[in-house]
């Protein structure tokens, strides 16, 4: 078959140079793309992990709103300097509710995937307004204007998205006993779509994250999704032997 | 020579080219500006200015953008435009479609900026347009697309020349790069938030596939097909090996597609899938250097023009330094090096030396070819396109040293431990640390941004003595001949 080649063939007729060069290009994609939605690997389920709730999926708004995976990454991985520093190496089910991913590329500032709990509320909200009142040599911006009132107007059509993506957000009943059986029957009232509004709020003034139990502030959210970030799995009750087939 | 031009005038659509030309120019100093504004942020954080609009983190793909999209990418239209009208002798297809792609275009990175600045980003690394500019993208696509083959269909020459193969490749992949990594669902059709379909680890890969298929294709492919075509005929050489460029495209269109993964070393993705991309991009090295190779022996036998002419010292600055980042690509896919480099700002000195380096400069080498001979006169000042080399090439070394050495601390001080084996440095003593060589860095971009502000007034002059050269003739003594 390739005897008679001739590149010039190719060379010739815009055709067979469009369809060979559109081979070429889509083999890798296909190959390294394709199984990850079917290996268990990158599939599954880990217990603990949830989807977030109204309050921390707007928070997970604003943080990309902000842009900041520009500086802060939420990918830990496998070293014993990070282990110390940061905590656990990430699983990837731990993002799998994560609609885009965050994992980032750069830590101008430190890793925040297991920033959850590590700091009090006031310490966050200190430090958001103005970092350097905390962390003297930091470089990162002060976000000030996060103290002002958060929109929760669409948040039930923002979960309505994220449930066309598969996030499993309940829409109708079905779905929310289908989320007690999952999640247990707290979590499971956190996702259900017609009563998002009312949770986020619920969850703000519980909260108190911003120190102001009167209204419910960007800060809020932000502060919220940073506190839950890494905390969902519970390292204590797993054992090493079990985490080899995630890694 | 203006009587050859005059016709060439007519028998090429130059209206276009020049459109975009003009505007390569004007995105590279608004993108190059916005870039030495937020490095400066990053040596000196009161810049910021408590300001959410030019805050680090929503400035920072207005920089990006602005670069690789309205720099690049107009350079790109203008010299594919160029040399698919001049290597297939015909005049563009659909010039009404070309049309649309200008202003398209243009929109585009308007309309992307002023989303980031006021708080839309799909949160994805140049692939931060939300979506109804990403529909808006693929219709300028197509439209690219129909023109660009359109014209190839047209041709006056049997054979299709190799600069177009790499032109025609980039058109393809960053048509499904686009498509694939911009799934989306949005809240709702009056909101321009919008959440992506693929989520954790198979985000993750498929945003890495475009991520650095970008680099592949929108920044190398395309500005080989351009090298492939100015620097042979800046010389006035034949390429050096045609069988080299054929080897030096399939391989290219190949491995490029594989090498994504290696962003996400030692990250929740399978190991497979990252050995994989490291595999693909050590190969990569070989079809990068024999394009290399190819590009610069063009020049043998013309090597005297390195010492006279500014314009020839760009486009071989360009492929040296386009080999230097290939080879420190690779390097740095390796998974120990990797561990090391990754999350640095290695990685930042790593891409600008691609940029800057090669990217930029095979633009600019283009750009001072062909900018003469659209509007028919010589570049007004020789002596300014030789500045411009050289604060750019002083620039480009600044940055990358400034990032090396920033890089390789950050690195080594992360993974420190003491005698006690506890970690030797607290996060924020890296910060400090770094100040320095931020300082150093925003200093390189501040003398690349000077030497491309002398090529904008460079440009605008040429311009300028072109338009008055029109309007005092008729008489054909006034062009420049």
């Amino acid at each position: 078959m390739f005897k008679n080649f001739k590149h010039e063939k190719v060379e010739t007729n815009a055709g067979v140079l469009l369809v060979f060069t559109m081979l070429a290009i889509s083999a890798g994609g296909l190959v390294e793309i394709a199984p990850l939605f079917f290996i268990k690997d990158t599939t599954e389920q880990v217990d603990g992990v949830r989807p977030y709730t109204p309050l921390e999926s707007r928070g997970r708004d604003i943080y990309i709103r902000e842009g900041c995976y520009t500086c802060h990454s939420q990918m830990i991985r496998p070293f014993r300097d990070e282990q110390l520093r940061y905590g656990h190496y990430s699983l990837a089910a731990e993002s799998k509710y994560d609609h885009p991913f965050q994992w980032g590329s750069k830590r101008t500032g430190p890793d925040l995937a297991r920033v959850g709990g590590k700091y009090s509320n006031e310490w966050h909200v200190q430090h958001l307004i103005k970092p350097t009142s905390v962390v003297p040599e930091s470089v990162m911006p002060n976000y000030p204007w996060l103290m002002t009132p958060l929109d929760t107007a669409d948040v039930a059509d923002r979960l309505r998205a994220l449930r066309i993506t598969g996030v499993p957000y309940s829409a109708n009943d079905a779905e929310y006993q289908r989320n007690v059986k999952q999640f247990g029957e707290a979590v499971a009232k956190t996702l259900h779509i017609p009563d998002a509004q009312k949770m986020l709020v619920a969850q703000a003034q519980e909260g108190n994250f911003d120190g102001d139990r009167a209204s419910v502030s960007e800060m809020d959210a932000l502060v919220a999704y940073l506190q839950v970030l890494g905390t969902m799995v519970d390292f204590s009750k797993v054992k090493p032997e079990d985490l080899v087939k995630y890694r | 020579m203006s009587a050859a031009s005059m016709e060439a005038n007519e028998q090429y659509n130059y209206d276009i080219i020049k459109k975009f030309a003009v505007m390569a120019v004007f995105w590279a100093v608004i993108g190059m500006f916005v870039g030495v504004y937020i490095a400066s942020e990053l040596a000196w954080p009161f810049l910021n200015f408590d300001s959410p609009y030019i805050s680090f983190g929503r400035f920072r793909p207005v920089h990006t953008g602005g670069v690789i999209f309205g720099f690049g990418g107009s350079a790109l239209f203008a010299t594919s435009y160029y040399v698919v009208q001049r290597t297939c002798q015909t005049k563009l297809f659909a010039p009404g479609l070309a049309t649309f792609t200008f202003w398209g275009w243009q929109a585009i990175i308007v309309l992307a900026a002023l989303s980031y600045v006021t708080g839309y980003s799909q949160g994805r690394e140049y692939a931060e347009m939300e979506w109804p500019i990403d529909l808006l993208i693929l219709f300028v696509w197509v439209a690219y697309m129909i023109v660009y083959i359109g014209t190839l269909m047209l041709r006056k020459q049997p054979h299709i020349y190799v600069a177009n193969w790499f032109y025609l490749s980039f058109i393809l992949a960053t048509a499904l790069l686009h498509t694939f990594n911009n799934i989306a669902v949005p809240v709702d059709l009056f909101t321009l938030k919008s959440y992506s379909l693929f989520s954790g680890a198979q985000d993750a890969m498929t945003q890495w596939w475009y991520g650095h298929n970008a680099v592949g294709f929108f920044l190398t492919a395309a500005f080989l097909g351009m090298m492939y075509y100015f620097v042979p005929k800046h010389a006035g050489r034949p390429v050096y090996s045609y069988r080299l460029s054929i080897v030096h495209f399939w391989a290219l269109s190949f491995m490029y597609m594989w090498v994504g993964t290696h962003h996400l070393h030692w990250t929740a993705l399978p190991d497979w899938a990252s050995t994989l991309g490291a595999t693909f991009s050590i190969m990569l090295l070989l079809p990068s250097w024999g394009g290399m190779i190819n590009g610069i022996m063009t020049l043998s036998g013309a090597w005297d023009k390195l010492r006279t002419d500014p314009i020839m010292r760009f486009m071989i600055v360009a492929l040296s330094f386009y080999g230097m980042s290939t080879f420190e690509g690779p390097l740095m896919s390796l998974k120990d090096v990797n561990a090391l480099s990754h999350y640095t700002d290695w990685t930042v000195g790593h891409v600008h030396s691609g940029a800057l380096g090669w990217v930029a400069m095979i633009s600019f080498g283009s750009l001072y070819h062909m900018i003469p001979r659209l509007w028919n006169t010589p570049m007004y000042s020789v002596k300014l396109i030789n500045a411009h080399f050289w604060l750019a090439t002083i620039g480009v070394l600044l940055y990358i040293t400034a990032m090396w050495i920033s890089g390789i601390s950050q690195g080594l001080m992360w993974r420190a431990f003491d005698d006690f084996g506890n970690l030797q440095y607290s996060f924020v003593e890296s910060v400090a640390a770094m100040h320095p060589f931020y300082a150093m860095r925003a200093i390189g971009g501040m003398f690349y941004l000077t030497g491309m502000c002398l090529m904008a007034y460079n440009v605008y002059m040429t311009i300028r003595q072109a338009a008055q050269a029109t309007e005092t003739a008729g008489a054909p003594a006034a062009a420049t001949a």
